[in-house]
């Protein structure tokens, strides 16, 4: 494979795994904001323990997404007393506090960034991704999915029949925040360099783009939408400075002519259907 | 008969309004209690209290004989008492069974179930319950419709079935017959009468008389909060405190 085919393998699978750490909180009705930070977490976790401590890549890319997910579980209860939009600020000024204080941080590097000892191959990124997105989509044939549904549609409902509402909450951030540490994590390994300016709003941003492109309804919006994001601007790559007008353009098209995202509960439910009634049609 | 719910001096107040007063009635197990009264009579605030969704001000809940007032409203379910509520509130976007299935959760034996692949297993006992329960009550057609698009007396149904899959001792009504045209107000009164042949207890707020004349044997009527009346149907309409309260004074004089 090309050098320019295997980057573009690994900016989708770095993408993919983002944008399943914002998915899990989404489908609890959490827009988080501030993924980048999650991802900081683990990726400043990550390569301290592997350049100061010496533990192999492996571990410490794992650690750092248990880093992430602690945050994640102590930060929780404050986040998830505010709803709607105010959880999404409060999440989004989580994110920025997380870069700040990177940035400020000399231990690993402050400004200058923060060179990362051990390298990663592109295989181990991507392999990762398959298995985030294999667990995902093995959660999606639990009680999981329609729980969150619950949560995020009516609380006090879900409260009534039974459902810890607080704890599925904590349970889709931590989730999330994990899964977005290990990306981070990935990320340092194998670009064996960080800086905190990487991990800012845009990051953030673009998940969350990701994700609503794809669809939040279905376990297979967040890799669409991640694929969208990864290959389209690659391909208007010759068309040189339009590409960005072009990019926004498809965007905005996109979100007037889908609003629901490109892949829905509807849309997958009406390809069973047919599955099934030309099923009996050969029987 | 042994006593299943019991309410005891109950008091709700939200800031100096005092919408729930002193109220105090026992609901026998087995029987269809109706609960009734003039518009914010406190009917409502009444099963807010019972499922845990406001404190109380003061009083006792006793259910089964211990008292449940300061029960997390998440645990009273599992201890048996389920409600439906006035305006339907099904899991938009989700499919009658996926509905169903978030009914059933206390019913699950361990935590650990709720991260069990059961979609993976053709025919699970999860969904076969659900399914059983549907077509108990003659819906069995819908079972993979998402519910947004069903009927309204079908979704008020469906959000019965709900409350009913967590194998209650006590179910709460709140005015179940409301929208509904004469035949759904029919398959309502037999769906209602197939919980009653299970012992089911029902505690019933209702606006239509003939309604809670052939359902329930007892009637509750408040009247600002209290208690005004209490006994058989045929006692309370008699009653000349509920004639006023229905009626107002002048007519009634």
């Amino acid at each position: 494979m090309s050098g320019y085919l295997t980057g573009l393998c690994v900016l989708l699978a770095l993408n993919t795994i983002a944008a399943y750490g914002v998915y899990l909180p989404m489908a609890a009705g959490q827009l988080n904001l501030g993924i980048a930070g999650f991802m900081a977490i683990g990726a400043y976790a990550s390569a301290y323990l592997t350049n100061e401590c010496g533990w192999s890549p492996i571990v410490a890319i794992g650690a750092g997404g248990g880093t992430a997910a602690i945050l994640a579980s102590v930060i929780a209860m404050p986040i998830l007393r505010t709803q709607g939009i105010y959880l999404s600020l409060a999440t989004f000024a989580l994110g920025q506090v997380i870069c700040a204080i990177m940035l400020n941080l000399e231990v690993v590097g402050g400004a200058a960034g923060y060179p990362v000892s051990t390298h990663i191959e592109a295989y181990v990124v991507v392999a990762v991704a398959v298995l985030v997105v294999s667990l995902v989509s093995a959660m999606s044939t639990t009680r999981v999915p329609i729980y969150l549904a619950a949560v995020k549609n009516d609380p006090l409902v879900a409260d009534l029949l039974g459902l810890n509402v607080k704890a599925l909450g904590v349970a889709a951030l931590t989730a999330g925040a994990a899964i977005a540490g290990i990306g981070g994590a990935l990320y340092a390994h194998y670009f064996n360099y960080i800086e905190a300016q990487y991990f800012g709003v845009m990051l953030s941003t673009y998940t969350v783009l990701y994700v609503l492109l794809g669809g939040t309804q279905s376990v297979l919006g967040p890799i669409v939408g991640a694929a969208i994001f990864t290959i389209v601007p690659e391909a208007l790559r010759s068309s040189s400075q339009w590409r960005y007008a072009i990019f926004a353009l498809f965007i905005i098209l996109f979100m007037a002519l889908r609003p629901q995202g490109l892949i829905t509960r509807g849309l997958s439910r009406r390809r069973r259907q047919v599955a099934g009634q030309s099923g009996t049609a050969a029987s | 008969m042994t006593m299943l719910l019991s309410i005891q001096n109950l008091s709700k107040a939200f800031g100096g309004l005092e919408v729930v007063r002193d109220l105090s009635f026992d609901v026998q197990e087995g029987t269809a209690t109706a609960l009734i009264g003039p518009n914010g009579a406190g009917k409502t605030t009444v099963f807010n209290l019972i499922s845990g969704v406001y404190p109380v001000t003061s009083g006792r809940i006793r259910f089964r004989g211990s008292d449940i007032v300061h029960l997390p409203s998440r645990y009273r379910i599992k201890h048996g008492i389920a409600r439906s509520f006035q305006n339907i509130r099904l899991i938009p976007r989700l499919s009658v069974i996926d509905n169903l299935l978030i009914g059933q959760h206390v019913t699950l034996k361990r935590t650990l179930d709720v991260l069990r692949p059961f979609r993976l297993v053709r025919g699970h006992e999860w969904i076969r319950a659900a399914r059983a329960e549907l077509s108990a009550f003659g819906l069995s057609e819908y079972a993979d419709e998402p519910v947004d698009l069903l009927p309204y007396g079908v979704r008020k149904r469906v959000d019965l079935i709900r409350a009913t899959l967590s194998s209650p001792s006590v179910l709460m009504l709140d005015e179940p017959a409301a929208g509904l045209n004469a035949s759904e107000t029919r398959e309502l009164h037999s769906h209602l009468d197939i919980l009653k042949g299970r012992g089911v207890t029902l505690l019933v707020i209702e606006h239509d008389m003939h309604f809670i004349r052939s359902i329930c044997e007892k009637v509750v009527v408040l009247n600002f909060g209290s208690k005004i009346a209490e006994g058989s149907f045929e006692q309370v309409r008699r009653d000349e405190q509920v004639r006023e309260a229905y009626l107002g004074v002048e007519q009634a004089a």
